[in-house]
């Protein structure tokens, strides 16, 4: 057993980038998320691995950080709340499209606007369709424990260099506040001048040597059949995150006549809703996303030899369930059900809801 | 002898005062003629080279007519959205340190759009290098008001000329930066003449300097010229500039710490 504590989600994240040799984390406030920076402050890791710490001038200057540090083929991120992430698109869609690794963690609060500061799941969209503009996927992980908080840290930054492309966690309040146990990983140094060179330098801003020419970073390129081939380009390399990198966990599916589908606190409340229902006879499942994208489609597919019906339970207005139905093409009903705002469903109106829109009762 | 064997003695290699610096690219440029940027490029390419730093330096390009910069100046580059290049380069120069980290910037990228970013970069006192060029219009996008246009001025956004009534006045955001205890060295250059480019290289050299002994942040505001955007010839751009702008944006340095 190794380093195991009581942490917060939030406290985690800080932690976990801290010992998996991250370089350079740049902030800027904002509740549910704002102990991210605190916690890092508060170690100082500048003095223990060198990593910098920097609260920037606005989300904005935050995520252009990001994109100056991965240029340098640093590990990188920044942190962030829904209102925040409005604020970063316009990095994240350059990042995505000079092709550089880095991490952005979303800890989602109610919208639209300023809205709540209460967890939400109502950036779906905004992670796993865009949010910024152009043609450009982040990968997203879903983390439904403090656990998960912590190992997808080092994930992320593992897809990120593996594809060169921005990663995202996709959390929420309700998995940034609450405390659990946590076994915390092991410290791992930050990459070396040298192992940079040898990552990343045939790209990384590291300086131009004689050997070769300029590295330059960028996503410019006003020659549109070059813009084109590069966009080829650019989706080959999301049908290979598809075909690779898709994670999900199944529960209770085996003899699952019916399926909930959800992800990250939902999914927390429909492992309750799951056995909630057992006990009065209704045979559910839960399958849970991990990677919102790639989307775990196929494994969807797989299930409706078996399931009657499926309700996809998030807490938005009904934005996963389209991805739901995407997979499912009519072949089985496929309903949401959600709450809003800020407020948190139970797993008594996750049986319920179940048992209206798809048990017909 | 015919002219081309006199030419040829004429440039043979004893008679060279001067050379081109391998750090400036023989890519074809895309500004105008009577631009000023060419100038500018030359004078920061030399200063790399001269200073032997071209492996340790590291540009970043602004949204503009500068975006292209990278084509020009041999060594590693970052191309910065819109206005934010102060916020790449404090990254490369705290993940980095060693490094020349410089931006490179226009007066819409600079004072309009990035105007929080250039602010607050240096009054953080980031060990960089700013090079501004002040032509007071938006050249790539062709000639809209800048911050910097001056009261009366004839852009594609102001057909009537500047009424400050209505847009405000130009801005001295040199002069606001010079303020800020973050900011070790800050200037006002040109490059219209031989004398003007030796005096805006030394500025560079003693920027980038600052940058060797971690002094903080250097500012170079370079006054130049649009031609195209101005829709005046090269040579009365020059007068135009010496006219009115350096009444306004008046040469010299401002802070040398």
């Amino acid at each position: 057993m190794g380093d195991v504590r009581l942490m917060k989600g939030n406290e985690v994240i800080a932690e976990a980038a801290i010992r998996c040799g991250c370089d350079g984390y740049f902030g800027y406030p904002i509740t549910p998320q704002s102990e991210i920076m605190e916690t890092l402050m508060i170690r100082r890791p500048q003095e223990e691995t060198g990593m910098v710490v920097l609260q920037a001038e606005s989300e904005v200057a935050a995520i252009n950080m990001v994109y100056g540090g991965a240029s340098c083929g640093k590990k990188v991120m920044t942190s962030s709340s829904s209102p925040g992430i409005s604020l970063k698109a316009e990095g994240i869609t350059y990042l995505a499209g000079a092709e550089l690794p880095a991490l952005i963690v979303n800890i989602v609060r109610g919208g639209p606007g300023l809205g709540t500061i209460q967890p939400a799941q109502s950036d779906y969209f905004q992670a796993v369709k865009g949010g910024g503009h152009g043609d450009y996927k982040l990968i997203v992980l879903a983390p439904a424990s403090v656990q998960e908080m912590n190992d997808f840290v080092d994930l992320s930054f593992k897809l990120a260099f593996k594809y060169l492309n921005p990663a995202m966690i996709l959390s929420d309040g309700v998995i940034g506040q609450m405390m659990e146990k946590v076994e915390l990983s092991d410290f791992k140094p930050r990459w070396t001048a040298e192992e940079i060179k040898k990552i990343s330098g045939s790209w990384a801003t590291i300086g131009k040597t004689a050997d070769r020419e300029r590295n330059i970073s960028t996503s410019l390129d006003l020659d549109s059949a070059k813009q084109e081939i590069f966009n080829h380009k650019l989706q080959a390399k999301y049908r290979a995150m598809e075909e690779n990198e898709v994670r999900f966990e199944k529960i209770a599916c085996d003899d699952a006549e019916y399926l909930f589908v959800a992800y990250g606190s939902s999914a927390r409340i429909c492992q309750k809703a799951v056995e909630q229902a057992r006990e009065k006879g209704i045979k559910v499942g839960l399958l849970r996303p991990i990677t919102l994208f790639p989307y775990p489609t196929k494994a969807i597919q797989e299930m409706l030899k078996d399931v009657k019906g499926i309700l996809s339970v998030e807490m938005s207005a009904g934005q996963m369930v389209e991805d739901v139905r995407l997979a499912v093409n009519g072949k089985v009903p496929v309903e949401h059900f959600g709450r809003y705002g800020g407020i948190i469903p139970t797993p008594e109106e996750v049986v319920e809801a179940l048992e209206q829109k798809i048990l017909g009762k | 002898m015919t002219a081309t064997t006199e030419i040829n003695k004429i440039i043979s290699k004893e008679n060279l005062v001067y050379g081109k610096t391998s750090v400036l690219l023989d890519n074809e440029m895309h500004y105008c003629p009577g631009c000023t940027h060419g100038v500018i490029h030359k004078v920061i390419a030399e200063v790399i080279d001269e200073m032997g730093i071209q492996d340790k330096t590291i540009g970043v390009s602004p949204v503009g007519c500068s975006v292209l910069a990278y084509n020009y100046i041999d060594i590693d580059w970052q191309q910065a959205a819109h206005g934010r290049a102060p916020a790449l380069a404090t990254a490369t120069s705290r993940l980095m340190p060693g490094k020349y980290v410089f931006t490179y910037q226009g007066d819409g990228d600079l004072a309009s759009i990035g105007c929080a970013e250039i602010i607050h970069a240096c009054n953080r006192g980031e060990n960089i290098v700013v090079f501004f060029v002040n032509n007071a219009i938006y050249g790539m996008t062709g000639g809209q008001m800048a911050p910097t246009t001056l009261e009366g001025q004839v852009t594609a956004t102001t057909p009537y000329g500047r009424d400050c009534k209505v847009t405000g006045f130009p801005m001295k955001i040199t002069e606001m930066i010079a303020m800020l205890p973050g900011t070790r060295f800050v200037t006002r250059q040109s490059a219209e003449t031989p004398g003007a480019v030796r005096k805006l290289k030394k500025a560079a050299q003693k920027a980038f300097e600052n940058t060797r002994e971690n002094k903080g942040l250097s500012f170079i505001e370079i006054v130049g010229t649009c031609s195209s955007g101005w829709k005046l010839s090269p040579v009365k751009s020059n007068e135009w500039m010496k006219e009115n702008m350096f009444a306004y944006y008046p040469l010299g340095t401002l802070k040398d710490e």
